[in-house]
C-alpha cells in the first residue's frame, strides 16, 4: 500500500525536518486540515470552485494523430485547460478555502517558472486576500510575463536575492518569511514536498486528476484503467495527482518524467532520481541533489518548473520500491515533443509537459495499449523559450 | 566534566556566547578567531557549520554561509582546522549547523569526531525532538554532547515542558518569531514571553537570541535568562574587520562591560 503514515512518512522519505520557531505552523496545519477538507463545508465549496472557476473536470482527449504516430492509445488529460493555464490551480484553489476556514488573513508562496506564483495570486485576488509571492531574482528576469500577471492581479512579488536566485533559494526565504509571520499568515507550498502534511495535502487537492481520469476513461474505454500514466516531475505535484488513484492499481505502469537538462552526466541537469541520494531539502527527507558535503547542488532545465533539485517524498518513494518507472528526459528532445504535440493535434504544450511527452519514446509498451499522458500546462508562458529555442 | 554544564554551574548570569561561521571571512579564520573570542572574556563559542540553505537564517548569515562555501569549507575540513583546537581554546564549543550535512557525514561519525576533538555540544535547528529522543538522543549522550533545541514565543508550554525534559546544556530562547538578525531592540511583548518562560523554572538554563547586538540589548536579556547569544551583529563586525584580533575585543568587551 502507498501511503502517508502517522509521522508523515512514505517509506523512508518524508517526515518534518522543520525548526521549532515552524512547529506551531505545521503542527496547527497537521491537526487541521484532515478534519477541514473532510466537512461537507469545505467539500461543497471546493467542488463548486473547481467546476465553475477552474473549469473542471478538464477533458479526457482521445488524441488519434499522436496515437497513430506512436502506435498506442493515447489520451491527453487537458489539465492544460484549467483556469491559468496549468494543474497548479487545483491546488491553490484547495489551499485558499482551508487558510479562510483556520482564520489566516495573509498568503505567501514561493514560485519558479511564476505558474503556481499566478495561481496563487489568482486565488487570493478572488478571496480578498493579501498575496506575497517569493520569487528567485533570476527567475524574475526570465519570467516577466508570469511577474507582470501576480502584479495585475493584486500579489505583491518579492525577489529572493541569495544563493543560485531560482526555485529552491524562493522556498527558503517563503519559509523564512513563515517563520517571521507565524500568526495570521498560511503559506501555500505549489508541490508535493515540504515537510508534513504538505506533500500529502497537495496531492490530495490534486487527486481530482486521477478521479476524473478513472470515470472518463471507464465512458470511453469501458475501463477505469489504462495501462500506463505518464505525467513530468519537477516537485512532482501533476504526476501525484494522475498517479493518486493508482498507486495501488499494479497493472497500471505509472511513468515519470524528469528534466535531464543538456544530459544526466552534463553537470547540468536536474534529474533527481538518477542523479540524487537520500538528504534533507526543505523540511523533509527525499532524494535530492548534493554534494558529498550535503550542500545542495544547483540544477538545470530549459523548463523553469523542472529546474529543481528534489523531488516530493512521494515520488522518492515510488523509485525507491520500483513502484513507477523513471525517465530523465534532455532538453532538447523535450522541445521537439512539444512541436511534435503542436502540430499533431494544434496543442502547445508547457515545455514542463512536452517531458512527459517524449517518455513516449524512451518506454516499451505495446500497440494496443491505453496511455493517459497527463498534459499539465499549456506553452503560452513559454513562447519566449520556443522562440528562443527556434527549431521549428 | 562536559565544558557546558561546568561552565552554568559556576556562572548563572550574563553568559554571552558567541556565534560565527567557520571558514569566514577567509577559510583559514577559524581557529584564529575562536581564540580571539576567548580572549575577549566571551563564555561560549559556536562555531556555524556553512550550508547552501540555511532556512532558519537572515542575510547576514546567509551571505557568510556563502562566502564560506565559496571558500572551501566544508565539514571535513572543520574537524581538519579543528584538530588542535584544545590546545589553544578551552571555553565549550559548540557546533551549530543544519541536519543534512551532518547526515551526509553520518551522525555516528560526526559524534564521534566531536567527542575527540572536545567539542561540548550541538544545535540542529531542523533536528526535530521527536526525530531527535527516537534515533539520536542514545547517541549524543554516548559521546558526551550536549543538545540544545530552540524555543520561541509561539513554542507552547508543553511543549516548552518536553523540550526542557529533553535538553540539557542550556536552552536556546529565540527572542521573537523571527529568524536570524531580523529585528534590533527588544519590545514589551518579548520581555512578557521571557518573563513567562521565566517562571516556568526550567531545569535548563536558558540563553536568548535573535536581535542581540549590543550591551543594552545583552544586559535586558540577561535580566531574564542566564544570558545571550550573539550570532549576525558579530559576523557583521568581523566581516568589514582588518584586525580580527583587536575588532572582536573591543567589540565583546563593549557587550559585556
Ligand atoms: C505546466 C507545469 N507542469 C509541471 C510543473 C512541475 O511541477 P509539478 O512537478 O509539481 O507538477 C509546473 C511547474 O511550474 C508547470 O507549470
Amino acid at each position: 500500500m502507498i501511503r502517508v503514515d502517522e509521522k508523515g512518512f512514505y517509506g523512508k522519505f518524508g517526515g518534518a525536518y522543520i525548526p521549532e520557531m515552524l512547529h506551531p505552523n505545521i503542527e496547527e496545519l497537521r491537526e487541521n486540515y484532515e478534519k477541514i477538507i473532510a466537512t461537507e463545508d469545505f467539500q461543497k465549496e471546493f467542488r463548486a470552485l473547481l467546476k465553475d472557476y477552474v473549469g473542471r473536470p478538464t477533458p479526457l482527449y482521445f488524441a488519434s494523430r499522436l496515437s497513430e504516430k506512436h502506435g498506442a492509445k493515447i489520451y491527453l488529460k487537458r489539465e492544460d485547460l484549467c483556469h491559468t493555464g496549468a494543474h497548479k490551480v487545483n491546488n491553490t484553489v484547495g489551499q485558499i478555502i482551508l487558510a479562510k476556514k483556520l482564520g489566516k488573513k495573509r498568503i505567501i508562496a514561493e514560485t519558479g517558472a511564476g505558474q503556481h506564483g499566478v495561481a496563487t495570486a489568482t486565488v487570493c485576488a478572488l478571496m480578498g486576500m493579501e498575496c506575497t509571492v517569493y520569487m528567485g531574482a533570476l527567475d524574475i528576469q526570465r519570467q516577466r510575463p508570469n511577474v507582470e500577471r501576480m502584479k495585475i492581479l493584486g500579489a505583491k512579488v518579492v525577489a529572493a536575492t541569495s544563493g543560485s536566485q531560482t526555485l529552491k533559494d524562493a522556498t527558503n526565504e517563503a519559509m523564512r518569511q513563515w517563520i517571521n509571520n507565524p500568526v495570521d499568515t498560511h503559506y501555500i507550498i505549489g508541490s508535493v514536498v515540504g515537510p508534513h502534511p504538505y506533500p500529502e495535502m497537495v496531492a490530495r487537492f490534486q487527486s481530482v486528476i486521477s478521479e476524473e481520469i478513472k470515470w472518463q476513461l471507464k465512458e470511453k474505454e469501458g475501463t477505469e484503467n489504462p495501462d500506463l500514466v505518464i505525467a513530468c516531475v519537477g516537485g512532482g505535484s501533476n504526476a501525484a495527482g494522475a498517479f493518486y488513484h493508482y498507486y495501488n492499481t499494479s497493472q497500471v505502469r505509472l511513468v515519470a518524467a524528469e528534466a535531464a537538462g543538456l544530459g544526466v552526466n552534463s553537470g547540468k541537469s536536474a534529474a533527481t532520481t538518477a542523479l540524487g541520494t537520500p538528504g534533507i531539502l526543505h523540511g523533509s527527507k527525499t532524494l535530492l541533489m548534493q554534494t558529498e558535503d550535503g550542500q545542495v547542488v544547483e540544477p538545470h532545465s530549459i523548463s523553469a518548473g523542472l529546474d529543481y533539485p528534489g523531488i516530493g517524498p512521494v515520488h522518492a518513494h515510488l523509485f525507491d520500491i520500483g513502484r513507477a518507472e523513471f525517465v530523465a528526459v534532455e532538453d532538447e528532445d523535450a522541445m521537439k515533443a512539444g512541436i511534435e504535440l503542436s502540430r499533431l493535434e494544434g496543442i502547445i504544450p508547457a515545455i514542463e509537459t512536452a517531458h512527459a511527452l517524449h517518455a513516449l519514446n524512451m518506454i516499451e509498451y505495446k500497440k494496443d495499449d491505453i496511455i493517459v499522458i497527463n498534459l499539465s500546462g499549456r506553452g503560452d508562458k513559454d513562447l519566449d523559450t520556443y522562440i528562443k529555442w527556434g527549431g521549428y | 566534566m562536559n565544558r557546558i554544564d561546568h561552565l552554568f554551574d559556576r556562572k548563572k548570569e550574563r553568559v554571552l556566547s558567541i556565534y560565527f561561521t567557520a571558514g569566514f571571512p577567509d577559510l583559514e579564520d577559524t581557529l584564529p578567531i575562536m581564540q580571539a573570542i576567548e580572549d575577549a572574556g566571551a563564555d561560549i563559542i559556536e562555531v556555524g557549520v556553512p550550508y547552501s540553505d540555511p532556512i532558519a537564517d537572515g542575510p547576514t548569515i546567509q551571505e557568510s554561509n556563502m562566502i564560506a562555501l565559496n571558500n572551501g569549507m566544508s565539514l571535513k575540513k572543520l574537524f581538519d582546522q579543528l584538530k588542535d583546537m584544545r590546545k589553544k581554546v578551552s571555553l565549550p564549543v559548540v557546533l551549530m549547523g543544519y541536519l543534512n550535512p551532518i547526515i551526509q557525514y553520518g551522525m555516528e561519525e560526526f559524534c564521534k569526531k566531536c567527542q575527540e576533538l572536545g567539542i561540548d555540544g550541538l544545535i540542529v535547528p531542523d533536528l526535530p525532538m521527536q526525530q531527535y529522543i527516537d534515533e539520536y538522543k542514545e547517541m549524543f549522550d554516548r559521546y558526551g554532547l550536549r543538545n540544545t533545541f530552540l524555543i520561541s514565543p509561539q513554542t507552547s508550554e508543553k511543549r516548552i515542558k518536553e523540550i526542557d525534559d529533553y535538553s540539557n546544556g542550556f536552552i536556546y530562547m529565540v527572542s521573537a518569531h523571527a529568524i536570524t538578525g531580523a529585528k534590533s531592540g527588544i519590545s514589551n511583548e518579548q520581555i512578557a514571553y521571557f518573563e513567562r518562560v521565566k517562571s516556568m523554572e526550567l531545569k535548563n538554563p536558558r540563553l536568548i537570541g535573535f536581535g542581540i547586538s549590543d550591551a543594552e540589548t545583552f544586559s535586558t536579556a540577561s535580566q531574564y535568562s542566564n544570558g545571550a547569544i550573539i550570532g549576525s551583529a558579530f559576523i557583521k563586525i568581523i566581516k568589514n574587520s582588518k584586525d580580527l584580533k583587536n575588532d572582536i575585543k573591543s567589540y565583546i568587551q563593549s557587550v559585556i562591560k
